[in-house]
């Protein structure tokens, strides 16, 4: 077991490998001056000249790469042209506010989907049924960002009872830091006024977030719980007298689960690079955000350290969720 | 092997073959038109596409589509004169919505075209060659797997500048691996056919194999994930619109409609919502159809 987590983890070298060659590909072959961009429209010659030196952007672009990847190794994921602040410090902020974000979002979909899906298998073609299946498929097709404005508009602005962006009120007093989870933070510090102000913050980006998971895991979860509820092992077990609740909860669930788990393994990806919209709309202090502006301003090393956090991110989650297959079907080993 | 003897057989068998095919198109079709909200999606979607082609001849004030304002006429709620009311430029939304339809439909469909016409070429000749080009193929599609496809069309397509053939181009980079996959996965599986044996042995070159007995036979998976697409790529255009990359105005997008409007939030909603509601109904459409066409297309999801 152990060696198997070794194992992937060694394995994330060459995807980061690959993954930072490519975004460095990107960022230094298009057109574009980024120095100049930085350097405003008043910089004399001498003073665009001198920013690039200063960060190293008049070496040939393999040197460029070379100096990177070594950098990253000591801590140092470069500096932002704009703020003239380094990345990985940035990254600290921002990261725990998107996967707070992200988190929440799963949270929903998960529990959310799974009951929805195993709800509408068993009341096959009834009208929750058919509730269910049309729902879904209208909020694959919803934009998220029209979703967020949509519920803005009715919950924050008319019916004033959720923040409208945000993290946090500017005026309160934030939790001490720990995890810079802010709900998490309040709930270790035992703040429960700052915990409801974080989550008046946190509810409406986290619904925005979670329809089109909420909407796959529900289709997933009907589907093979359909499948399950035709085997044989189903069949004994109703005619043994097992209650329908423990048949469903006990049996079904735990089968129906592990294509489930694929799809939420994919989707949190999706979701940590599908964050800028949402995080657009509710001006979310997170990776998305900053990697909007970043791009807007062509600010590359930011979006250098966004793209590779998201990467590592993703390729650790998927890890869990391998590991996660082992404990809820026992017939899986992992090799 | 009586049509290896007798040529006029073999000609006989071949267009048996095109017969097979059209046959299956057109049981397809009919399958098609037992299920009403695949036939409802392809009505949308009709509709949708003349309106695009038509939008800037039947909107009520085409002059606004080009950019002309009307500052006496600024924020007007829906009325009979202006069915989705103002903007903040007096300009009328319905006209807007109506020209904007051009771009972020079309545009749409160009990002899956091209994906798709990339990914083919590209799968097939990593399926039917195999070997190193197969495997850097394979691991440029695991990368994408990690990479967020938003975030790389929004650096692209900043770092090209404004306008649509460079936001198409831009989301096409990340789209068409997806497509690659595919079609590499069908021909790994068509090129072991007997039919193909069959072709080789009587002496056909690659390419013939590739461009007549096995492209024509993994037509309809493409087809398949090409209409699942459009929904997803015209959503895309208009998130790189709402971010503020991609189209700039005047000329309207329903992304960047939306994301002006959101500023004049909630006095002046019908702004915002318009637009907004113009992507979803799109989307929808499109996701309608391709969910059709699957059931229909694709075996193996058939009920």
């Amino acid at each position: 077991m152990l060696a198997y987590i070794l194992r992937r983890i060694v394995l994330l070298v060459p995807v980061l490998l690959g993954l930072s060659m490519l975004v460095f590909a990107i960022g230094r072959l298009l057109p574009g001056d980024p120095v100049l961009l930085a350097a405003g429209p008043n910089a004399s010659r001498e003073e665009v000249a001198a920013l690039s030196v200063e960060f190293g952007l008049d070496q040939p672009i393999p040197v460029q790469y070379w100096r990177y990847l070594t950098g990253l190794l000591h801590g140092d994921w470069g500096r932002s042209l704009q703020t003239r602040g380094p990345v990985l410090e940035d990254l600290k902020v921002y990261i725990p506010a998107t996967l707070e974000l992200v988190a929440a979002a799963m949270l929903i979909a998960i529990v959310v989907g799974i009951l929805l899906g195993l709800l509408a298998a068993v009341r096959r073609n009834g009208w929750i049924d058919y509730a269910v299946r049309l729902v879904s498929l209208a909020s694959i097709s919803m934009p998220r960002f029209f979703l967020g404005l949509l519920l803005q508009l009715v919950f924050a602005m008319w019916l004033g009872i959720a923040a409208l962006g945000g993290r946090f009120p500017l005026t309160g007093s934030p939790p001490p830091t720990v995890t810079g989870m802010l709900t998490i933070d309040s709930l270790l510090a035992g703040d429960w006024s700052a915990l409801s102000l974080a989550l008046q913050h946190l509810a409406l980006p986290a619904i925005a977030m979670s329809l089109s998971p909420l909407a796959t895991i529900t289709r997933m979860m009907r589907a093979s719980t359909m499948e399950v509820l035709q085997q044989d092992y189903v069949l004994t077990a109703r005619a043994l007298g097992i209650p329908p609740a423990k048949l469903l909860f006990k049996h079904v669930l735990r089968n129906a689960l592990s294509s489930t788990l694929t799809v939420i393994g994919l989707y949190f990806g999706w979701l940590l690079g599908g964050t800028v919209l949402v995080e657009t709309v509710f001006d979310w202090p997170g990776i998305g955000l900053y990697a909007t502006k970043s791009i807007l301003t062509q600010d590359f090393m930011p979006v250098m350290g966004v793209v590779l956090s998201i990467g590592t991110m993703f390729v650790l989650f998927n890890l869990l969720i391998d590991l996660l297959y082992g404990v809820i079907n026992p017939k899986v080993q992992l090799r | 092997m009586n049509a290896l003897l007798h040529p006029e057989a073999g000609a006989s068998v071949a267009s048996g073959a095109a017969h097979a095919r059209r046959e299956a198109w057109r049981r397809a079709l009919y399958r098609m038109r037992q299920s009403s909200l695949s036939m409802l999606g392809l009505a949308l979607v009709v509709l949708l596409l003349v309106l695009a082609a038509t939008g800037h001849w039947i909107a009520p004030f085409p002059d606004h589509i080009t950019g002309s304002i009307d500052t006496a006429m600024r924020f007007k709620p829906p009325s009979w004169k202006n069915w989705m009311g103002t903007n903040e430029l007096g300009q009328d939304v319905l006209s807007l919505v109506l020209g904007g339809a051009r771009i972020s439909l079309f545009a749409g469909l160009a990002v899956v075209l091209l994906a798709a016409a990339v990914g083919t070429v590209v799968g097939a000749l990593a399926g039917y060659l195999g070997g190193w080009t197969d495997e850097v193929l394979m691991r440029l599609a695991d990368l994408k797997l990690t990479l967020p496809g938003l975030i790389l069309a929004m650096a692209v397509a900043a770092a090209l500048g404004a306008g649509t053939v460079n936001m198409v181009i831009a989301i096409s980079l990340g789209w068409w691996p997806g497509f690659a996959r595919l079609v590499r996965g069908e021909v790994l599986g068509k090129r072991e056919e007997v039919y193909v044996l069959a072709a080789r042995a009587l002496g056909a070159g690659p390419v013939r194999i590739m461009w007549r007995h096995i492209l024509p036979n993994i037509v309809s998976p493409v087809i398949v994930k090409m209409s699942l697409d459009v929904g997803f790529a015209v959503l895309t255009v208009a998130s790189l619109g709402f971010v503020g990359i991609g189209v700039k105005p005047p000329t309207p997008e329903w992304g960047q409609m939306l994301s002006t409007a959101r500023g004049f939030l909630p006095d002046y909603w019908w702004a915002a919502i318009f637009p907004g509601g113009a992507i979803f109904l799109a989307v929808l459409s499109f996701n309608l159809l391709g969910d059709g066409l699957r059931d229909v297309l694709d075996p193996r999801s058939r009920r």
